[in-house]
């Protein structure tokens, strides 16, 4: 485990023939080009309608861009509305990341390198949370959000993502943070560091890349998230944006290419997330999921 | 000062003072890095849930006080609504295509590109990109593309398969496999990078060691890649199911369950019971339902599927 998350970010062994013979190069591309555009061209087709007018689209529904229009762009670019579910989003997956951070480290902490009582006990009740789902726990959720208050606030949506977060950031951090000889730990006892020390200086730095995937993969989970946005954030204002294109679909469900320039604008901070973070993303799924 | 535990066995060998202190910083310590996230994960996730069980014992608007108890009333309910089970109904079919259609897919795919070759790394981004777009985003894609006349149709049409398109998403019969169709088309490429990585892992020595020995490509893919890629397939359909049984943001926005429930979720007819109707007891039994459904599946798998590839506290749990 805490290899395969270690490695996998990084990892770039060269690719290794496995059904070598079976299959002839022409088969590679022939299946990229059929994947590649059942995946790209819905997503094409969203970016160049919003180049389009509703009343193109009404009458060729499938077609290019004759003329080209840019107002549909610049009308959502321009609208606050759109900015200010930007600046949600980013607010509420920053909340969450942090928070995932700050207490997964310390309670992955405790857990790797103090031996107590209870401790496999705890680890269990962390670890049992995966099977917990948002889904159920989300009616009562929301009446305890409302006793607090924090309705119609970012940290409505940002607290709880931040505990639903913690199972898993506990289960890749934990071995990770084991993994670290107990002779640095010695060594710098020796040298007068405390455990707080040891843990801010020395094992802090040491978790950066474990540390950075549970961040990225908390960015993504948040920024994606709906079904908590929809029931915790009513004004239009606190929208997040995948609540505001839902939204944004069936208010304008009349004009087809504003909402297509608005899903086409909204893909991009998601696509772009992820081109930056592409290896962190691959290589932290796929290490968190394997265990 | 000293909690009497503590002293009885070191009193002997060292002064009081200083052990018992010592044990109490770490005691300390360990509060200091504990307490905050349990605490968290405490009031977030495990009292939520529990509460809903309670919740679920009463007729409860969501307003007011808890008091109409009724027991398992609307747990009876739930079931003797066909509206209800067929959700359920409507949640195993997508678990049992996704393992069956997805799957084999993915498999394949991932064989087919776990060698070097010309934009190697551009395919993997592409496929991998529907992933990280929002449910939410991708509901909205398909529902525009979908649209009668729309690009899916257009496309049919292009390949002289004109005759084959449907009300995709007003049909009755055919709106789950529409689903099933959007979905895959979000998550199959996720299964084809998590396959790739675990590919990356198999020794390239045991496939020549089986070519000297004369192996076909088929044999080394059934008892050499199979077999070692064994872990990451079994977490992939433990996910798979997972999210199968928890579908809501892509139904939700795409038909609300409709039409007529030929697409209802066990979530989507929780929220609607719950949140539009503000029927939170009844809500709440539905949840509970779909957790103990959820849970029940999770642990069978663990046990009988996952129990070689995890040594983790989930499966001592388990049994």
């Amino acid at each position: 485990m805490s290899a395969s998350v270690l490695t996998a970010g990084s990892r770039r062994r060269r690719a290794q023939p496995i059904a070598g013979r079976l299959f002839s190069k022409f088969w590679v591309y022939a299946v990229c080009a059929v994947f590649g555009g059942i995946t790209i061209v819905p997503l094409a087709y969203v970016v160049l309608g919003g180049f389009r007018t509703t009343g193109q689209i009404a009458a060729h529904p499938v077609g290019w861009p004759h003329p080209w229009i840019t107002s549909n762009y610049t009308s959502v670019i321009t609208s606050s509305s759109f900015w200010r579910q930007v600046a949600n989003s980013l607010l509420i997956a920053a909340i969450a990341a942090s928070l995932i951070v700050a207490l997964g480290s310390s309670v992955a902490y405790a857990l790797s390198r103090y031996e107590f009582r209870g401790r496999e006990v705890l680890y269990t009740v962390f670890t049992l949370g995966l099977l917990l789902p948002l889904t159920v726990a989300v009616l009562p959720l929301y009446i305890e959000l409302r006793h607090v208050g924090i309705l119609d606030n970012p940290l409505g949506v940002a607290l709880p993502e931040a505990a639903f977060g913690l199972p898993v950031t506990v289960i890749i951090l934990r071995p990770f943070m084991r993994a670290v000889p107990s002779d640095v730990e010695d060594a710098a006892a020796m040298d007068g560091c405390s455990k707080f020390g040891f843990f801010w200086r020395i094992l802090l730095p040491l978790s950066r890349p474990a540390l950075m995937t549970v961040a990225i993969l908390a960015v993504v989970q948040s920024w994606n998230a709906f079904l908590l946005p929809l029931i915790a954030l009513n004004s239009p204002s606190e929208a997040t944006i995948p609540l505001g294109v839902a939204n944004y679909q069936t208010e304008y469900s009349q004009d087809t290419a504003a909402i297509l320039a608005y899903t086409a604008l909204s893909m991009i901070p998601a696509l772009v997330f992820f081109l930056a973070a592409e290896r962190r993303i691959v290589g932290g799924l796929s290490g968190a999921v394997k265990g | 000062m000293s909690s009497p535990s503590t002293s009885l066995r070191t009193a002997g060998r060292r002064s009081l003072r200083p052990a018992d202190s010592a044990r109490r910083r770490r005691r300390l310590e360990l509060a200091f890095f504990i307490v905050p996230a349990l605490v968290f994960y405490l009031a977030l996730v495990l009292y939520p849930i529990l509460q809903a069980v309670h919740y679920s014992l009463f007729n409860w608007s969501g307003l007011g006080t808890l008091s109409d108890f009724v027991g398992i009333g609307n747990y009876r309910d739930a079931f003797n609504d066909p509206e209800f089970t067929g959700a359920i109904k409507h949640n195993f079919i997508l678990v049992g295509l996704s393992l069956v259609v997805q799957f084999p897919i993915a498999l394949g795919v991932a064989l087919l590109l776990n060698r070097p070759f010309r934009g190697r790394r551009a395919a993997r981004i592409v496929f991998f990109a529907p992933y990280v777009l929002s449910e939410a985003i991708t509901a909205v894609i398909w529902l525009l593309i979908l649209q009668p006349d729309g690009l899916v149709d257009r496309g049919f049409q292009s390949v002289g398969l004109g005759g084959a398109v449907q009300l995709w998403l007003a049909d009755l019969n055919l709106v789950l496999f529409t689903m099933f169709v959007v979905i895959t088309w979000k998550y199959v490429g996720f299964g084809i990078i998590l396959l790739l990585a675990g590919l990356q892992g198999i020794p390239q020595e045991l496939h020549e060691a089986a070519a000297i020995d004369g192996a076909k490509s088929w044999t080394m893919v059934r008892y050499i890649t199979l077999p070692l890629l064994g872990p990451t397939i079994r977490i992939w359909g433990f996910l798979s199911i997972i999210g199968s049984l928890q579908l809501f943001d892509l139904v939700w926005i795409m038909t609300q369950g409709g039409p007529a429930e030929a697409s209802n979720t066990m979530a989507t007819y929780m929220f609607n019971n719950g949140f539009v109707r503000y029927e939170f007891g009844y809500g709440s039994a539905v949840a509970v339902i779909l957790f103990i459904i959820s849970f029940a599946l999770a642990l069978i798998y663990q046990r009988f599927v996952l129990r070689r590839d995890t040594r983790g506290a989930l499966t001592r749990m388990a049994g």
